[in-house]
């Protein structure tokens, strides 16, 4: 049963079991930290396609497939599947789901899309629509650059406030009942801009909105960060994490001991030349299913917060001046 | 959290690091000059083999913008960019590597409505606001030489 708590969260009182995940990356992150965590990872960036965003589909196709053979699923046991990217028009979850069969709900929700997906397709399933839905996000350094920036061979400087978009996706697999991790609650957040316009600074653009939504999840449900192994921000980066802390410690919100930003994850930013961090759809999606739901497995973690991070930009939005809207959507995990 | 636009902008300025403007002047200088000293060797090398002046120069212009694709092509160019920044920005190589850049990155579009339309992507307001500033230029040398 789904009800209403406060504001703005939904309490799964059941809760979906997180049945299966997949992570599937480029060469940057085999060679990040968490590289041996991937399920599948290729040093060729274009992954065999002959054009990046073939090459992102083709990471979505295989986040998917991956996932349902780890459970030994068929896809015609997934009855919905919840997908989104940041291309213009989704085409990489378009063209990279066009094979499976499944209804698809296309989602944008920039980087925020994984925490978007798993939430919906929670719901589905908490609410008895749907037995068992996929959630899925990417992205992919070449065809955001592309999209959002200049082409990869021209030669320019990244300010330090700058972030690499991770090449990768995660695929989750949910159903009803069942043994694995399982979806609690669910808060998403409102659209909160103050103002930044610096679209090479998107850990402060996103920073605010991922204290709003922080904050609106703790007064709902009456908990504080202690309570949790670990509270994990989608893209936020080096600039926005430190951000945050400063925006919740407003609030009288410690957040840091418990907090880590898949953004900082994924990387080494000491050896790997990404600036602020990862960003992108692919890293939080990434870090969530090679790296957080394996450790809720290993009985690493039991008690966890995930909440992805979105800038809502678009380089028209950009051009014409206006400010970078931030949007945050949290889902509350517990192991079994 | 009750904070406005501008009390954020002070905390978004206090943890953003800024560029490190010496350590990027230093990269600059040093590349930009070598790709000058570069320009003023072939110069003389022409020179030596006999072109006139001009000729000389147009054929170092030539030579540098031939190296500066071909650096693009083979993906060194944004490397040696990354700290150089404006060094190899300014110089004739910036602008082939803008050219460039852009065919090879939408060639995938088709030669047409993909490299052809996009070719001038970035360096299609140098070449507006150039002539524009050149016709300027020219009409302020002009209404000059009838005072």
């Amino acid at each position: 049963m789904i009800e209403k708590v406060g504001k703005s969260t939904l309490a799964l009182s059941e809760g979906p079991t997180i049945q299966s995940y997949a992570a599937v990356g480029g060469k940057k992150e085999q060679e990040g930290p968490l590289g041996r965590e991937f399920d599948f990872t290729d040093t060729d960036t274009t992954f065999g396609e002959k054009t990046w965003e073939k090459a992102e589909s083709a990471i979505q196709k295989k986040a998917v497939t991956l996932a349902l053979e780890k459970a030994k699923l068929d896809k015609k046991e997934v009855e919905y599947i919840f997908a989104g990217d940041l291309l213009n028009q989704c085409i990489a979850s378009s063209f990279g789901l066009r094979e499976f069969g499944i209804p698809l709900v296309g989602l944008y929700g920039a980087c925020s899309t994984m925490a978007e997906s798993l939430s919906l397709a929670s719901i589905f399933i908490e609410s008895g629509c749907a037995a068992r839905c996929a959630a899925v996000a990417s992205s992919h350094f070449c065809t955001a650059e592309r999209q959002y920036r200049l082409p990869l061979a021209y030669g320019g400087q990244r300010t330090p406030t700058a972030q690499w978009t991770a090449t990768g996706g995660g695929c989750v697999v949910v159903q009803k009942g069942g043994a694995g991790p399982r979806v609690r609650h669910i808060t998403f957040g409102k659209i909160v801009d103050l103002g930044i316009t610096d679209a090479n600074n998107m850990g402060a653009a996103m920073a605010p909105a991922a204290a709003d939504t922080l904050k609106n999840y703790f007064e709902d449900t009456g908990t504080t960060p202690g309570d949790y192994d670990l509270i994990a921000t989608g893209d936020l980066g080096q600039v926005g994490s430190e951000l945050l802390y400063e925006l919740l410690g407003m609030d009288k919100i410690h957040l840091q001991p418990r907090h880590k930003d898949c953004g900082l994850l994924l990387f080494d930013r000491q050896t790997q030349d990404v600036h602020a961090g990862a960003s992108g759809c692919g890293c939080s999606a990434t870090v969530l299913c090679a790296h957080i739901l394996r450790q809720m497995a290993a009985g690493k973690l039991r008690d966890i917060l995930f909440m992805a991070t979105g800038a809502l930009l678009s380089p028209t939005s950009s051009a014409q001046g206006e400010s970078i809207p931030g949007i945050a959507h949290l889902v509350h995990i517990t192991a079994e | 959290m009750h904070i406005s636009d501008m009390e954020y902008d002070k905390m978004v300025k206090k943890y953003s690091p800024n560029s490190p403007i010496f350590k990027n002047c230093l990269g600059a200088f040093f590349i930009g000059g070598a790709i000058c000293t570069l320009g003023q060797g072939l110069i003389n090398l022409y020179s030596y083999l006999g072109a006139s002046k001009l000729d000389a120069a147009t054929l170092t212009s030539v030579t540098l913008v031939f190296l500066s694709a071909l650096l693009t092509g083979l993906g060194l160019y944004d490397d040696i960019a990354k700290v150089a920044g404006a060094g190899t920005l300014v110089p004739i190589t910036g602008f082939a590597n803008a050219v460039v850049s852009p065919a090879l990155e939408f060639k995938a579009e088709g030669y047409v409505l993909g490299l052809g339309a996009k070719l001038f992507v970035i360096s299609g307001p140098v070449i507006v606001y150039g002539a524009c500033a050149a016709v300027l230029y020219g009409a302020i040398v002009f209404v000059m030489g009838l005072v």
